[in-house]
C-alpha cells in the first residue's frame, strides 16, 4: 500500500489540475492549473523510474547490488520539465495580452470568438 | 552506404535548419528572404518523394539516431532498445509528401499574403519549426519522442495562431488552443509512462511486440485516444478547431491542418501498429465510430449557419475529420477477422488513408482561397462579399474545384474516397453510411453557399477596384490545385500504388515490429 501511496497522489493532482483548469474563472488559476497537471506528469515519471531498493546504474559506485535504475525516465522528466517551462511562459506572456486587450482576467468576460 | 539511408533524418534536419538560419539569412532583406524559404520548402518537397521512392523500393525505413544499432547488447547478453529511432514505412511517407506539398504552399502563399504586417522574420522562423514538429509526429518510432514532437508542433503553432496580436480575437484563439493542446499533451505523456512503466520500453516497435491487453494499456489507450482525439478536433473537444483555424493566417491554417492529420497519423501508429490486434472486444473500434459520427454531424450542421468564411470552413474540418475517425473505427472492428477484413476493412482503411490526404490537399487550398479573399476584400464575413468571380478568375477556378472536391463530386479526389468509405461502413451497418451521406450533402449545401455569396452575384460598388491576388499566392494555391487534379485524374493508379500499399502497412503490425526488431528482442 506505502508502495503506492505516491501514484495515489499523483493522480489526485492530476484531477486537481484538471478541475482547476474547468473551474476557475482566473486566467492566473487556469494557468497554476495547467502546471499543477504538468507537475502531476513529472512525478509520475519520477515514481516509475524508481525500483525498490535499486541504485544507480554506474558498475563501480553502488558496491554489490542487484537492482539497477534506468535513468530513463529522469531522462524523460528532464525533457517534459523544459517543455513545460517554454509553455508556461508563452501562456504567461498570452494572459498578459489577453489583460491588456480585455482589460479583465475573468473567462467569462472573454469570450468574443462563439457561434 | 548510399545517403539516401540518412533521408528520414534529412527530413527533420532541413525544416529545422531553415528554422535557425531564416532569421539569419533575412538580415539580408526581403528578397534573400523569400528566395531562402521557397529554396528550403521546395529542397524538402524533393526530399520527401525521394523518402517515397525509397520505401518504395528498399521497404521500411528504419532510421537510428546518434548510433548504428538501435538497441545496446549488455554484458549479459540480453539486447535491450535504447536508442530513439525513426521508422518510415509506406503509411508514413505518403503523408509526409502529402504534408510537405502543403507546407509548400503555405510558404509561397505567406510571400506576399504577410505583407502588410511586421515580424515576418520570426514567422518564417516558427513556420518553419511547425514544419519540423509535424514531419517528426508523422516519421517518429519512438513513444517519447512522438510527445516532444507533438510539444514542438504545439508550442510553434501557439505562436503562429496569435501572430496578429493586435486582435484580441487572435490571442483568445491561441489561448483557448494551448489549454486544450496543454491537456492533451499531458494525457499523452501520463499514457506513455503506464507504457513504461509496464514495459520499460519507449520503442514502438519493442512496445508493440509484447503488448498484452491489460489494465494499465487499457488505460494507456483511453489517454492516448482521447488526447489524440482533442489534438485532432473530434466532436465534444472541437471548440477549437474553428476558433484557431479562422484566427490563424492562411498560410498558416494549411500547416495546422496537417498538424491535426499528423495527431491522427500518431493516433493510428498507437492503435494499429502498437496495439492492433491486441485490442480484445469492440468497445475501441465503437469509441471510435461514434466518435467520427458525431464530429461529422456536428461538425457539419454548425458550418452551415456561419457567416465567417473560415469559420464555416474550420467546422467543415471538424465534420471531415470525422469521416477519418469513422473509416478507421470500421478498419479496427474488422481487424480480428480476416474474412470481414477482406469484406470491407482494407476498404475502410484506403477509404480513410486516401480521405486523409485528400482533406490535407482541398481543405488547404479552401483556406488559402479563404485568405485570398481576406486579402482582397479585408473582411471574412460572407454577406459583405459578392461578385468577385469577374475580379480574380483564377481564385474562383480554384475554389471551385476545392468546394467540388470537399463535397465528394465526381470526378474529383474526395468522392473516389468518400465512395470507399460509404461502402465499408454500409457493411457494418446502413446508418453510418446514411449519416456520411447527409454530411456530404449538407457540405455541398455550405458551399454552394460560400460560392452564391462570395463569387456570384452583382459587383459591389466598394470592391470596384479588386484585382486577382498577386502571383506568388496564386502560386501557392495553384500547388494544391496540381495535386487535387493529380488524385482526381488518375484515382485508379493513386489507389493502387500508393493508399494500398499504406494501409496495408498500416494494417500489418507485424511487419512494422519486425523492420526494427528484425528477427527478436
Amino acid at each position: 500500500m506505502m508502495a503506492n501511496l505516491p501514484f495515489v497522489v499523483v493522480g489526485l493532482l492530476f484531477l486537481m489540475g484538471l478541475i482547476a483548469i474547468i473551474a476557475e474563472n482566473n486566467l492566473f488559476k487556469i494557468a497554476i492549473g495547467v502546471g499543477v497537471m504538468e507537475s502531476a506528469a513529472n512525478m509520475f515519471l519520477v515514481v516509475l523510474g524508481y525500483r525498490l531498493k535499486g541504485d544507480i546504474p554506474v558498475k563501480f559506485l553502488p558496491g554489490p547490488v542487484d537492482v539497477y535504475v534506468l535513468p530513463t525516465p529522469q531522462a524523460l522528466t528532464l525533457t517534459a520539465i523544459v517543455i513545460a517551462l517554454a509553455t508556461s511562459a508563452l501562456m504567461l506572456s498570452l494572459i498578459v495580452m489577453l489583460y491588456r486587450h480585455y482589460g479583465t482576467l475573468d473567462v467569462r468576460e472573454i469570450r468574443r470568438l462563439r457561434g | 552506404m548510399s545517403w539516401s539511408v540518412h533521408l528520414p533524418a534529412l527530413m527533420l534536419a532541413v525544416p529545422l535548419f531553415g528554422a535557425f538560419s531564416t532569421p539569419i539569412v533575412a538580415l539580408g532583406g526581403r528578397r534573400a528572404r523569400t528566395i531562402w524559404s521557397v529554396l528550403i520548402s521546395s529542397v524538402l518537397l524533393v526530399l520527401s518523394f525521394c523518402l517515397l521512392q525509397y520505401v518504395a523500393t528498399e521497404g521500411t525505413a528504419v532510421y537510428v539516431m546518434g548510433g548504428k544499432a538501435w538497441n545496446l547488447t549488455l554484458p549479459s547478453g540480453m539486447a535491450y532498445p535504447v536508442r530513439i529511432i525513426l521508422e518510415v514505412d509506406s503509411f508514413n511517407s505518403f503523408i509526409a509528401v502529402i504534408g510537405c506539398f502543403a507546407s509548400l504552399a503555405g510558404v509561397l502563399f505567406g510571400l506576399r499574403f504577410l505583407d502588410r504586417f511586421s515580424g515576418k522574420i520570426w514567422y518564417s522562423a516558427l513556420y518553419f519549426l511547425l514544419t519540423a514538429g509535424m514531419l517528426g509526429l508523422i516519421l517518429t518510432g519512438d513513444l517519447f519522442n512522438f510527445f516532444v514532437f507533438l510539444e514542438i508542433a504545439s508550442v510553434s503553432s501557439f505562436g503562429l495562431i496569435a501572430y496578429w496580436r493586435d486582435r484580441p480575437e487572435s490571442i483568445e484563439a491561441s489561448f483557448k488552443y494551448m489549454l486544450v493542446s496543454q491537456i492533451a499533451a499531458m494525457m499523452v505523456l501520463l499514457a506513455i509512462g503506464f507504457l513504461y512503466g509496464r514495459y520499460n520500453l519507449l520503442n514502438m516497435a519493442a512496445v508493440g511486440k509484447v503488448i498484452q491487453f491489460g489494465l494499465a494499456e487499457k488505460v494507456a489507450l483511453v489517454f492516448m485516444i482521447t488526447a489524440l482525439a482533442m489534438k485532432c478536433g473530434a466532436f465534444p473537444m472541437h471548440m477549437w478547431m474553428p476558433d484557431a483555424y479562422a484566427e490563424a493566417p492562411a498560410s498558416v491554417t494549411v500547416l495546422l491542418v496537417v498538424v491535426s492529420q499528423a495527431s491522427l497519423v500518431g493516433l493510428c501508429r498507437i492503435v494499429f501498429s502498437v496495439f492492433g490486434s491486441a485490442i480484445v472486444g469492440d468497445v475501441v473500434p465503437w469509441a471510435l465510430i461514434t466518435l467520427g459520427m458525431m464530429s461529422m454531424f456536428f461538425g457539419v450542421s454548425m458550418a452551415v449557419v456561419q457567416h465567417e468564411v473560415k469559420r464555416l470552413m474550420g467546422y467543415h474540418s471538424v465534420s471531415q475529420v470525422g469521416y477519418m475517425l469513422m473509416a478507421f473505427g470500421v478498419g479496427l472492428l474488422a481487424m480480428g477477422d480476416p474474412r470481414q477484413m477482406a469484406d470491407f476493412g482494407m476498404t475502410s482503411m484506403k477509404g480513410g488513408i486516401f480521405h486523409m490526404v485528400n482533406y490535407v490537399t482541398y481543405k488547404g487550398l479552401l483556406f488559402l482561397v479563404a485568405g485570398a479573399l481576406y486579402y482582397v476584400t479585408g473582411t471574412r464575413d460572407l454577406d459583405k462579399m459578392g461578385g468577385l468571380a469577374k475580379r480574380m478568375p483564377f481564385t474562383t477556378f480554384m475554389f471551385v474545384i476545392a468546394a467540388a472536391a470537399i463535397s465528394g463530386i465526381p470526378p474529383f479526389n474526395g468522392f473516389v474516397s468518400k465512395l470507399l468509405i460509404y461502402e465499408s461502413s454500409f457493411a457494418v451497418h446502413p446508418a453510418l453510411s446514411v449519416v456520411a451521406l447527409v454530411t456530404s450533402i449538407l457540405t455541398l449545401a455550405s458551399f454552394v453557399k460560400v460560392f452564391q455569396t462570395a463569387f456570384l452575384g452583382p459587383e459591389k460598388k466598394e470592391f470596384s477596384k479588386v484585382k486577382e491576388v498577386p502571383a506568388s499566392m496564386v502560386l501557392g494555391m495553384a500547388v494544391l490545385t496540381v495535386v487535387i487534379l493529380g488524385l482526381s485524374l488518375f484515382p485508379t493508379w493513386v489507389v493502387s500504388h500508393l493508399v494500398e500499399p499504406a494501409a496495408t502497412a498500416l494494417v500489418d503490425k507485424g511487419a512494422y515490429i519486425g523492420a526494427v526488431l528484425g528477427g527478436g528482442i
